[in-house]
């Protein structure tokens, strides 16, 4: 796994890892480069790339992943989208979802804007306000071998989990998704649910 | 025959069940502690307590993704956390009906209430959400069945707002 001129993770090699031989996991993409980065390990029906509705990935991990309690369900999301919906780490911790995976992709800065420094920058640890919301295992991931781990406890189901993976802030190339969000829903809810998925 | 003075909020139960819903998203008001009650007494329902409204359209959108049906319950106030979580259901095209009990609406005490209860249904219609009013007792069942039967036929947001007059409003003994 390579890393870039600030030593950290890229960020592209990172979720190509977390998703590898990635069987039933369904993933959720926040908006902005976590969107991209999810479509660029495989545009497949199983992601549902988001390109709006900053704040809310975590949320829509928590729906997805109550109601397919057998399937792993994965949110990628950034530092910035993680912050607008900070109070759901304290809903989803109270849930006690087996098969939620948080995955944050810290790079400390609003990507797609500019980039501006968020919080994190400055020294909010997200890890911990998971850990202070009550979600039992939080990590803090900055290696290969921590992320290969995070892959593996993605799909042991002893969630809640949130990782908070500090990668390089380097932007990388647009790897964009189908924009036309009713596509994106109706393929994961087939991928899902079968063909009976249109006549719920 | 119930009477639907008393019972509409079991009668909103009654239609949640018929309406297969699995997931109610909420934030609390006094005007649905009853319904909340009986969702919570329900095993076959999980009722998730957000700490902003806006969390429920995430995660009621999420619910659909994974074929579960929800509803979110909520004050005219939370409307406004809302707005713009709004564009999920509507780019993407899903259900997302919303039941909402008013404030600030008909003998409102508390100045606070007031500027969102009173925008509450041009703000939700501006975000294209199908609204409909109960005023009266009777007309929360029916009301209610149609946010739901719009939302999940028509895939959209929907709400019924449930008006004051209905609720009482709150006096702090004033």
């Amino acid at each position: 796994m390579r890393t870039g001129p600030t030593g950290k993770l890229l960020r592209r090699d990172v979720v190509a890892e977390l998703l590898r031989d990635r069987g039933g996991l369904l993933a959720i993409g926040g908006l902005g480069a976590p969107a991209w980065d999810i479509t660029a390990a495989g545009d497949v029906p199983e992601n549902l790339p988001l390109w709006g509705g900053m704040g809310a990935a975590a949320m829509m991990g928590l729906g997805l992943a109550l109601a397919q309690p057998s399937r792993p369900v994965a949110v990628v999301t950034g530092d910035g989208e993680m912050l607008m919906g900070i109070g759901s780490l304290a809903t989803i911790a109270v849930q006690r979802p087996r098969n939620l995976a948080i995955i944050v992709l810290d790079n400390e800065h609003y990507g797609e804007t500019g980039m501006q420094e968020t919080a994190t920058r400055h020294g909010v640890d997200l890890a911990a306000m998971a850990r202070g919301a009550g979600i039992g295992d939080c990590r803090l991931v900055r290696t290969a071998e921590e992320v290969t781990a995070l892959r593996e406890a993605m799909h042991a189901g002893a969630g809640p989990l949130f990782a908070q993976v500090k990668i390089d802030e380097a932007p990388v190339p647009l790897v964009l998704p189908p924009r036309e969000a009713s596509i994106l829903q109706a393929r994961m809810r087939e991928a899902v649910l079968g063909p009976a998925a249109h006549l719920q | 025959m119930p009477d639907a003075a008393e019972d509409w909020p079991d009668q909103i139960y009654g239609l949640l069940k018929e309406h297969s819903i699995r997931q109610v998203a909420l934030v609390p008001d006094a005007g649905h502690s009853r319904l909340i009650k009986r969702c919570l007494a329900d095993n076959d329902m999980r009722v998730v307590t957000l700490t902003t409204e806006e969390e429920g359209i995430g995660m009621l959108f999420g619910a659909w993704l994974g074929g579960e049906k929800g509803v979110l319950l909520m004050q005219s106030s939370g409307v406004g956390n809302c707005i713009n979580m709004l564009s999920v259901p509507i780019a993407h095209r899903t259900p997302l009906p919303m039941i909402v009990t008013m404030r600030g609406d008909y003998g409102e005490f508390n100045p606070f209430q007031v500027p969102m209860g009173n925008a509450t249904q041009q703000v939700l219609e501006a975000m294209g959400t199908l609204v409909k009013r109960a005023d009266t007792p009777e007309d929360v069942a029916p009301t209610v069945n149609a946010t739901l039967r719009m939302a999940f036929n028509t895939y959209r947001p929907t709400a019924t707002l449930i008006g004051q007059r209905i609720i009482g409003a709150k006096t702090f003994g004033k």
